[in-house]
C-alpha cells in the first residue's frame, strides 16, 4: 500500500504539482502497473503491429461512471467503470485491450475510499487482461462533484469475420440473455437505502469479453448483440426492433429474475425488464444456432443461467411484445424517464 | 413467489373466463348489446393492462376505466403552487416520484428543479419528517395528495410532527375522498355503467359499508376487488352473477385484505387530523360537493398554503387543455386512444395531460402496454 501523507483529496492533488505527482505514481501507477502507464508520458505508445495481428478493425468506445453511491454490495464505481466500458467493446465483437482512466474527485474524498475503488479498477483490468494505459485526475472545490466520477475510454481490435449490429436482426432469430435481468438495479436500489428493504442482491457487474469469444467461436455470424445497462433488457431491445425495422416477441415465463429482485420489484412497482444490469448482454442469433450458442453460453461462467427468451419475428416492426401466460399480450416501450437516479 | 403466483395462476384464469363467457352469453345477459363495468381504480386499470386481461374477455363486455388516479385528477394550479412554494428562499419540497412529471400550467416541478429549486423525491412521509429534523434551518414542505388510502399515513406525519414540535414542517394537502367522487359521477346522467369493480386499498382503510348507497340507491353492483390478475377476473365474474340474476349489492373479493368495517385506528387518525370541506375542484372531474379534505384548525402551523400566503381557490380554474380529453377519459366517456392527442402530441415523456403521467393514469398504462399495437 501507499503511504499517503494526508488522508483527504485536497485541491492541491489537482494542481499537477508534486502532491498530483505523488498521487498518481503512489496509488495509479502503483495500482495499474503497465509498461505504457510507467513510462509517464503525456500519451500512451501501444504498437500497432500487436493490434493488426488480432483483427482488421479497431473498436473505441468511452463512458462516464457517475453512480450513487459509490460502493454497494458486491462492486463499486471502479469496477463499473473497467467492466462497463469493457463490455461496450466485447458486445461489437473487439477484444479488449487498453483503457484510460479519467478521475474527476471532489475536495475532501477519502483517500481510503479512492484507493479501494483504484484497487477494483486494476483488479478488474487484470482479471480480464487488458491494460489501464493513460489517464488523467482533476479535483474540484466541494460540492462540485459528488465525491468522484470516472470516465473511461477503451480500445479493443474486432475479428475480421465479426459483424455485429443491432440492425442485422432478421425475423425468425432467437433472443437469448446470459443470466438473471435486473441484479445491479436491485443493488442499487438497495445500497441507498431509502427504501428500508434487505434482500441479498449483489451487483452482476462482470466483464463479458470472454462470454461473447464463446459464443462467437460455435457461432461467427451472430446477428446483433448489446450489453442491457440503463434502461435494461427492454430498451435494448427496443432499440433492435427498430434499428432492424423487425418485431420481437418475448416469453414473460422464459425470463430469468432471481426470487430476491422480483420480490423488490413487486413490492416497489418496478418492472426487472427496465433494470439497469452491469453483466448482462442480450444476443440475436440465428435460430439454426441457437442451441449451440445456448450450450457454450451455458458453460462460461459468465452465462450459467443463460436462456432463450423470445424471438424475431415480422409483426409490429419496431415493437417489443411480452406474451404472458394468460395467452395475451403487452408492448414494452424503451425506459420513458428515469427510473432510478444515476445507476452507472 | 407465495401469495403472488397463487394469483396469476394460467390455468385458474382460464376457468374463471369461461364462467365469465358463459355468464355474458347466459340468457339473462345475452340480449344486452354492451355490459360496461368500471373499475374506479388507477391500481386495476394498471392490472388489467399490464396482463391484456381486456383481451381475453368477451367482446360484450367492456371495461371502463373510472378516475381513481389521485395524480390525474389533481387541479393544475395544485402544482403551481407546489412549484410557487418550491421557489421561495430555505424550502425543500418532499414528493413521491409520480407528481414531478404532472405538468403545471407552465412547467412541472420536475423542470423546476432543473431550474434551481430544492425539490426531493422520498418513499414514505416519514422521510419528509427525517428532511426536517436534518435540516432546522430550512422549511420542509410535503406534498400530500391521494385518495383514503393515503391519508391515514399523511395523518400519522402529522400527529408525529405535531408531538416532535416540529416547527420547520409543512404540507401542501390536496387529498380527495373516494365516496363523493363516486356519487357525482353516478349522478352524471351521460354515465352508462352496468356494474362497478371497487377499489381495494381504499376500501382496506373505509371498509365497504360506505358503498352501500350505490346498491340501495343506484341499483348498481360493486365489488372491491384485489390488484391481481386473478382478483379482477373473479370480481368482474361475481359483478356479471349479479346483473345476470338481476341483483345490486356491495361485495368484497378482497376479503383477505379489507375488512367490511374497514381499519379502525386509520380512520381514526384520518379524522383526528382532517375535515371535509365544501367543494374541491377536480382536474377532469370539476367541482366535487364534500370530497376534498382540509386540515384541522389545530394544525393550522403545519399548512403550507396558509404559511406562503398562496391559498389555492379551488374553483373556477380552467384546467382543460386545448384539444385534450381528459375529462372523457377519466369519467370513462372515451377510451384513451380516442382523444386525438394520444400518442401524438401526449406521450409518457411528454405529457399534456395528467392522465399519461401516473402509471395508474388509464392513458400512461394504454400507452405504455398498448401503443402501436392496433
Amino acid at each position: 500500500m501507499p503511504d499517503i501523507t494526508a488522508e483527504r483529496i485536497e485541491l492541491v492533488h489537482g494542481e499537477g504539482g508534486a502532491r498530483s505527482r505523488e498521487l498518481i505514481e503512489r496509488m495509479l501507477v502503483a495500482a495499474f502497473d503497465n509498461p505504457e502507464l510507467n513510462r509517464l508520458e503525456d500519451q500512451a505508445r501501444i504498437e500497432l503491429a500487436g493490434l493488426m495481428s488480432q483483427g482488421d478493425r479497431l473498436a473505441f468506445t468511452t463512458d462516464s461512471y457517475v453512480v450513487e453511491p459509490v460502493e454497494f454490495p458486491g462492486g463499486n464505481i471502479g469496477t463499473l467503470a473497467v467492466n462497463g466500458t469493457l463490455n461496450d467493446l466485447a458486445v461489437g465483437g473487439a477484444r479488449p485491450r487498453f483503457l484510460s482512466c479519467g478521475l474527476i474527485l471532489e475536495e475532501g474524498l477519502e483517500l481510503a475510499l479512492l484507493q479501494r475503488v483504484i484497487n477494483s479498477m486494476a483488479e478488474a483490468a487484470r482479471d480480464a487482461g487488458v491494460a489501464i494505459v493513460t489517464g488523467d485526475t482533476k479535483v474540484v472545490p466541494r460540492g462540485k462533484a459528488d465525491q468522484l466520477f470516472i470516465n473511461t475510454s477503451g480500445i479493443g481490435v474486432i475479428p475480421t469475420n465479426v459483424d455485429l449490429s443491432a440492425a442485422h436482426c432478421q425475423p425468425g432469430d432467437v433472443i437469448l440473455i446470459n443470466g438473471f435481468m435486473g441484479d445491479h438495479g436491485a443493488a442499487i436500489l438497495q445500497a441507498r437505502g431509502e427504501l428500508a428493504l434487505e434482500a441479498n442482491v449483489y451487483t452482476d457487474c462482470q466483464s463479458l469479453h470472454t462470454l461473447v469469444s464463446a459464443m462467437l467461436a460455435v457461432c461467427p455470424d451472430i446477428h446483433a448483440m448489446r450489453d442491457a445497462t440503463r434502461g435494461g433488457v427492454a430498451t435494448v431491445l427496443s432499440e433492435f426492433a427498430q434499428a432492424s425495422s423487425v418485431g420481437i416477441c418475448l416469453q414473460e415465463s422464459e425470463l430469468p429474475v432471481r426470487p430476491q429482485v422480483r420480490g423488490m420489484c413487486e413490492i416497489l412497482g418496478l418492472e426487472p425488464l427496465y433494470l439497469a444490469n452491469e453483466g448482462k448482454l442480450v444476443a440475436v442469433v440465428p435460430r439454426q444456432s441457437a442451441s449451440r450458442v445456448l450450450e457454450a453460453m451455458q458453460r462460461h461462467p459468465a452465462g450459467q443461467h443463460a436462456a432463450i427468451i423470445g424471438q424475431v419475428t415480422a409483426e409490429l416492426p419496431g415493437k417489443v411484445q411480452l406474451a404472458n401466460a394468460f395467452g395475451s399480450s403487452r408492448l414494452l416501450e424503451p425506459l420513458a424517464g428515469e427510473q432510478l437516479p444515476r445507476i452507472c | 413467489m407465495r401469495f403472488v403466483d397463487e394469483f396469476r395462476d394460467p390455468a385458474l384464469a382460464s376457468t374463471v373466463l369461461e364462467r365469465i363467457r358463459q355468464l355474458v352469453e347466459s340468457p339473462a345477459l345475452r340480449n344486452r348489446e354492451t355490459i360496461r363495468v368500471m373499475e374506479v381504480c388507477g391500481g386495476h386499470t394498471h392490472t388489467i393492462f399490464r396482463y391484456g386481461l381486456d383481451q381475453l374477455l368477451p367482446d360484450r363486455l367492456e371495461l371502463i376505466h373510472g378516475p381513481g388516479c389521485p395524480v390525474c385528477v389533481l387541479p393544475r394550479e395544485y402544482i403551481d403552487t407546489a412549484i410557487t412554494i418550491a421557489r421561495k428562499p430555505d424550502v425543500i419540497l418532499a414528493s413521491f416520484g409520480d407528481l414531478l412529471r404532472v405538468p403545471g400550467t407552465h412547467m412541472s416541478l420536475q423542470q423546476a428543479r432543473a431550474e434551481g429549486a430544492d425539490i426531493r423525491t422520498l418513499y414514505s412521509p416519514l422521510d419528509a419528517l427525517q428532511l426536517a429534523r436534518q435540516y432546522p434551518d430550512k422549511i420542509v414542505v410535503f406534498l400530500a395528495i391521494g385518495f383514503e388510502t393515503t391519508m391515514p399515513a399523511t395523518a400519522l406525519t402529522l400527529l408525529q410532527a405535531e408531538a416532535e414540535q416540529l416547527h420547520n414542517f409543512r404540507m401542501l394537502t390536496r387529498h380527495i375522498s373516494i365516496i363523493p367522487t363516486l356519487k357525482s359521477l353516478l349522478d352524471d346522467p351521460t354515465l352508462a355503467v352496468d356494474g362497478f369493480i371497487g377499489p381495494g386499498h381504499v376500501s382496506m382503510v373505509i371498509g365497504t359499508h360506505p358503498y352501500h348507497f350505490i346498491a340501495e340507491h343506484y341499483r348498481k353492483p360493486l365489488v372491491v376487488s384485489g390488484f391481481e390478475p386473478l382478483d379482477i377476473l373473479q370480481s368482474l365474474l361475481m359483478v356479471l352473477a349479479q346483473l345476470a340474476t338481476d341483483r345490486a349489492r356491495i361485495e368484497n373479493q378482497y376479503a383477505r385484505v379489507v375488512h367490511n368495517a374497514g381499519n379502525r385506528q386509520a380512520q381514526v387518525a384520518i379524522g383526528s387530523v382532517f375535515e371535509s370541506c365544501s367543494r374541491s375542484t377536480w382536474r377532469g372531474l370539476g367541482a366535487i360537493t364534500q370530497s376534498g379534505v382540509v386540515l384541522k384548525p389545530r394544525f393550522a402551523e403545519f399548512d403550507a398554503e396558509r404559511a406562503f400566503g398562496c391559498e389555492a381557490s379551488g374553483e373556477g380554474v380552467d384546467d382543460s387543455v386545448e384539444g385534450s380529453c381528459c375529462g372523457e377519459v377519466l369519467k370513462g366517456k372515451l377510451q384513451p386512444q380516442d382523444c386525438p392527442l394520444f400518442a401524438v402530441q401526449c406521450t409518457p415523456a411528454n405529457p399534456v395531460g395528467a392522465l399519461m403521467v401516473s402509471s395508474e393514469g388509464a392513458c400512461a398504462a394504454c400507452y405504455q402496454y398498448r401503443k402501436g399495437a392496433h
